[in-house]
């Protein structure tokens, strides 16, 4: 079809990289989501794992904060049995000036297997992934506002969990758009595994203009926008990286914009209730819809160990099997 | 050439022979878990015949297979489902074939990791020889010499068939 070579994907169609959902083929996030439902029973055993990449290296390239999404992948590749190395950028080489190439020539020599990156910038990951070896896999753990692939993963994993069956489904995104590169992740998952509908509620401010061209419907009002929806994705309002007036005050943007027990009846009774965390309570949730029954926040959590095993196992078992195949 | 074998005639005699051996053994309420997918098609019908009422476990050995150096990974909804602790209890494992011994291997580790079992006894509908490993069953339905070029195979669950046929 004339596309230029995907470079998340092998030359059999097997995933490499972890970049970002878009591009990849419905049929490839399926794979990830029933590999992840393999890796879950790892979580009942006695001893919580399995040895598939043993002797592997993995190094956590974190050039931004992060506990959860750094913890979950240092769980999942331990769980894999392999090696992982936390590098903290702030107090690493490149403070001292050395460049992001060099940073990595250096890691590589170490022999390392795979990198799991999160930076600020968008692109980063995809500017490794173009520049490593061979036989090493990158992952991208979140790039500036671009994607957050593993995260919008492990929602979409959560939600074929609860309800088996993408095709009826309403799903309301809400909130902070603008600043989310979960929330793009997410729409391109959603829309790939073929949804009914996809919204994204927000004020004007939050919402991107041209966020329509992704396929998704937006709504200024809170109430239309969760109205028949069965899954309600809330956003944290990313106040650090508002530099201009987006909202009045926080307290105004929960009476709007909020999912209180009050406006959590607008959707249908069944919906379920996620956020990516971490969460600001009493600026977008109120806690008692956070920690009521029909929130799944920890669930995500849990669901994010598998759905990382199955990313990384598949990602650096494509190598391997590319190899022998030749 | 295709030859077909009768599983529901191997059944009765592995289940006369596998409670012979639990007595033997001094086994205490034992427990059967089968090897994903044909070995719990297999174990199924085996804990059907037997009446045992804890429930039957399945495992899915896919992540303590030793060629994922060689083939990487094959994606299959089916986590294993151990729904009792195998700490000090009598297991029964149930496989379809028993070849190179491999699967066999993968599948010990694996209970391993869910704790320490008292016993564990090896069941197999059918034992092609070519071992690569110092595993035996058991229990075997039944033996049969195969060729290098040919293959056994189950489909199932219902009705189980077997066949060996040419690769």
């Amino acid at each position: 079809m004339g596309y230029r070579k995907n470079i998340q994907l092998t030359a059999d169609r097997k995933l490499r990289h972890f970049l970002t959902i878009e591009g990849l083929p419905r049929a490839l996030l399926v794979e990830i989501l029933d590999t992840a439902e393999t890796f879950t029973s790892v979580g009942n055993q006695a001893v919580k794992k399995v040895p598939l990449l043993r002797g592997k290296s993995v190094v956590n390239l974190f050039f931004e904060n992060s506990t959860r999404t750094r913890t979950t992948f240092e769980v999942a590749a331990k769980r894999l049995s392999a090696d992982v190395i936390n590098l903290n950028i702030s107090t690493s080489a490149t403070s001292k000036g050395e460049s992001l190439l060099d940073t990595l020539a250096n890691l590589e020599s170490m022999q390392c297997d795979m990198f799991v990156v999160r930076h600020a910038e968008s692109g980063t990951a995809h500017f490794i992934a173009r520049h490593v070896q061979p036989h090493i896999s990158v992952l991208n753990a979140g790039d500036g506002r671009h994607a957050h692939p593993t995260q919008a993963m492990l929602d979409v994993f959560t939600i074929r969990r609860h309800f088996k069956d993408f095709a009826p489904l309403k799903v309301a995104i809400v909130g902070d758009i603008l600043h989310s590169r979960v929330a793009r992740s997410e729409i391109h998952a959603l829309t790939t595994l073929g949804v009914n509908e996809v919204r994204v509620v927000g004020p004007k401010t939050l919402i991107p203009s041209d966020i329509a061209t992704l396929g998704v419907h937006v709504y200024h009002d809170l109430r239309k926008g969760l109205n028949d929806v069965d899954v309600i994705i809330m956003l944290r309002l990313q106040q650090e990286r508002m530099d201009g007036a987006f909202i009045p005050s926080p307290k105004e943007y929960l009476r709007t914009y909020g999912l209180t027990d009050a406006t959590l009846s607008y959707a249908k009774p069944t919906a379920i209730v996620m956020h990516p965390g971490p969460i600001n309570r009493g600026v977008e949730i109120e806690s008692s819809v956070a920690d009521g029954p029909r929130s799944v926040i920890l669930e995500q959590v849990t669901n994010g160990i598998a759905v990382r095993m199955a990313i990384m196992s598949m990602a650096m078992g494509s190598y391997s099997a590319s190899r022998e195949g030749n | 050439m295709t030859d077909e074998i009768d599983v529901a005639e191997l059944l009765p005699k592995m289940v006369a022979e596998l409670l012979e051996h639990c007595k033997l053994s001094g086994m205490e309420n034992p427990v059967m878990v089968g090897i994903h997918t044909g070995g719990a098609w297999v174990a199924r019908e085996l804990h059907a015949l037997l009446g045992w009422t804890t429930e039957l476990g399945e495992l899915n050995i896919d992540f303590y297979r030793d060629d994922f150096a060689q083939i990487g990974m094959h994606a299959q909804a089916s986590p294993s489902r151990i729904p009792f602790s195998v700490e000090d209890r009598d297991i029964v494992l149930v496989d379809d074939v028993l070849f190179t011994g491999r699967t066999t291997r993968a599948a010990l580790n694996e209970i391993f990791d869910y704790g320490r079992p008292r016993s564990v006894t090896l069941v197999v509908l059918i034992d092609r020889g070519g071992r690569e490993l110092p595993i035996q069953a058991d229990i075997v339905g039944k033996h049969v010499t195969v060729r290098a070029t040919e293959q056994v195979k189950l489909t199932g669950p219902k009705p189980l068939r077997l066949t060996v046929a040419a690769t």
